[in-house]
């Protein structure tokens, strides 16, 4: 065979679309193995919602339960930390919940609970810079070992993000957005199912 | 023999290989105490990999069981406890050791042309190793492995768009879970290890095309004797693998006397909330990443100004990344005529010096608690240690240098 008459345009393009069609090919082969790692059926069957009874739960304590593997915080919250949210608002990133994604529409409030029981505050409790779990210190000031002006909250030990009472974040702390709230509903005054909205926010 | 090598000779290069890069590879005849540790990381890489296949007879990767298993391995298989503090420590001793390596590098230049790829194929190792390691402690299953991984896996959430997804495939589920410490395993121990040990080689061969830097900077091919032997180079076999076996034994004896006498180092090996099983609902209430990722950490709890755009997450991540994508650039971030330490100027000295200390205090700071006059500390180190990096190309071109010899000194 002589060499003289290659058509080396061919040649280019023939190199050129069969590369093209493999690299196709080899994206279409690498599919079933990148889904293979995302999460499985039984992973996603798994977030069922969970029943919670806090009727013993003690005013100002923080009871923690588990709901898709996720720390879910209750506390009824006192009369003294209710009044402590009006005043911090310029300390707060965030202080009207204006991030949606972080919590439903029926718990956009100054106390990010539902209207009919503000008191009781429930929440994923995790933090939302890097999913540590945050330390509940509710007492106020130097009682908690955080610093004379501290209006009690969370605070996370990871890496110093500051939550408070309602799981708004502070201003200069890592975090960016305010603690998360899950869908819950009330099936008593203590009695909750978290995972689930509450029939008037269903329609 | 004769006979049997010549057969084999005409089947596969035996000889030639063993000539080219053992008996007639001519190396500096002035490595000094510095270039013990390229042999020392195969010498750990080949540990690793061999007391992980022992280890990986008895562990089990299911969140049930993994915990108990490795504690299994701790007192009931025979001579167990060795293999696996040969391990675990073992991790700890390859980032020793290639720390140092890597210093070698930047005070005598041997990052600088023609030995670029090199460096870059060291990076990428670097990098795996890391990413080894990490996965490796997710293995045990304990309080601290837990919440490291959920850290560092969150880490990518900060990308915007696909991070939420990101992070759910790296996962496979909606926690770290069974199913992450499952892929977790399959990686640690064939995927990454075969792409380390690949690349090992890479870097031995770029290494080998161009012949080692040494302590004074010099390209010691450009004088060779009329055979074309560099005349200040010695062959690699005998002198320096005698040489290497010398810093073997001392290395043994080091690494032993922490196996044997003080293997959790204090909790800086192996930290005490890693004896505690996994708990997902409860964080433990200090956590610390190994103290090889520790100025890194830092890095990334440093940055906490919320003005940013995008957030104070996304920009700590970012900067995080960057700490280790800068070292890619050194080959050409320096500009100085010289290579070794030896013929610089004071500024480099200095600017060395004040990296150095910017690193070991991001280490420390990262075993720390955050706030107050920590955070400020690790600003200030994070300024440094990008500082070095990013004004090397001025201030290298500024610095005085000393005249270099032709011949080795």
């Amino acid at each position: 065979m002589s060499d003289q008459n290659v058509n080396k345009g061919r040649r280019r393009m023939l190199i050129l679309t069969t590369s093209a069609i493999g690299a196709v090919g080899v994206g279409f082969a690498a599919t079933p193995f990148i889904l293979s790692m995302m999460p499985s059926a039984r992973a996603r069957a798994a977030g069922a919602p969970v029943e919670v009874d806090f009727s013993k739960l003690d005013v100002g304590v923080l009871l923690t339960v588990e709901w898709q593997g996720k720390p879910i915080w209750f506390v009824k919250r006192t009369d003294a930390m209710m009044e402590k949210l009006n005043t911090i608002a310029d300390l707060l990133v965030d202080p009207d919940s204006n991030v949606e994604t972080q919590q439903p529409v029926y718990t956009k409030n100054l106390p990010r609970s539902q209207e009919k029981y503000p008191y009781i505050s429930v929440m994923i409790g995790i933090c939302t810079h890097l999913g540590c779990v945050p330390l509940d210190k509710f007492p106020v000031g130097r009682a908690s070992g955080m610093g004379a002006d501290w209006p009690g909250g969370y605070f996370c030990p990871c890496h110093g993000s500051k939550f408070d009472m309602a799981g708004r974040v502070f201003k200069n702390v890592p975090a960016p957005t305010n603690l998360v709230i899950p869908p819950y509903r009330f099936l008593s005054e203590t009695l909750v199912i978290v995972g689930e909205n509450p029939e008037e926010a269903k329609a | 023999m004769e006979k049997l090598m010549s057969w084999i000779d005409d089947r596969f290069p035996l000889t030639q290989v063993w000539e080219e890069h053992m008996a007639k590879y001519y190396a500096p005849k002035n490595f000094n105490f510095w270039y013990y540790f390229g042999s020392l990381a195969i010498l750990v890489l080949v540990m690793q990999i061999f007391t992980g296949i022992f280890m990986a007879m008895y562990y089990k990767p299911d969140a049930e069981l993994a915990f108990a298993s490795v504690e299994y391995i701790m007192r009931d298989v025979p001579w167990g406890w060795l293999i696996r503090y040969m391990h675990a420590i073992g991790a700890s001793m390859f980032f020793i050791v290639i720390y140092l390596h890597m210093f070698r590098a930047m005070i005598y230049g041997s990052y600088r042309g023609p030995r670029e790829l090199i460096w870059l194929f060291g990076m990428v190792i670097f990098v795996a190793l890391m990413a080894e390691s990490f996965m490796g402690y997710l293995l045990p299953w304990g309080n601290m492995s837990y919440w490291g991984a959920q850290v560092i896996i969150n880490l990518f959430g900060a990308i915007p768009y696909v991070g939420d997804i990101l992070v759910e495939w790296l996962r496979g589920d909606y926690v770290i879970s069974d199913a992450t410490l499952n892929r977790f395993f399959a990686f640690h121990v064939i995927a990454v290890p075969l792409v380390l040990v690949i690349l090992v080689f890479l870097h031995i061969v770029a290494l080998h095309k161009v012949g080692s830097n040494n302590p004074d900077g010099i390209e010691i091919k450009k004088t060779k004797d009329e055979n074309g032997i560099p005349l200040d180079g010695i062959p690699f076999h005998p002198y320096y693998t005698v040489k290497d076996i010398v810093g073997v034994i001392v290395f043994l004896m080091v690494f032993s006397a922490i196996i044997f006498f003080i293997p959790t180092l204090g909790g800086w090996f192996l930290e005490a909330d890693n004896f505690i099983p996994a708990n997902p609902v409860s964080t433990p209430p200090h956590i610390v990443p190994l103290w090889y990722f520790t100025p890194y950490y830092s890095i990334l709890r440093a940055v906490t100004w919320a003005w940013l755009p995008g957030g104070a997450k996304l920009w700590g991540v970012i900067a995080m990344g960057s700490s280790l994508v800068v070292l890619f650039f050194l080959p050409w971030l320096d500009r100085s005529p010289v290579k070794s330490i030896r013929y610089r100027g004071w500024i480099f000295k200095v600017a060395l010096a004040l990296f150095v200390i910017a690193f070991l205090m991001l280490g420390w700071l990262g075993t720390q608690p955050v706030g107050g006059i920590n955070t400020v500390l690790a600003q200030l180190g994070m300024l440094i240690y990008f500082g070095f990096f990013l004004l090397m190309p001025i201030y290298t071109r500024l610095d005085s240098t000393k005249p270099v010899p032709e011949r080795l000194t």
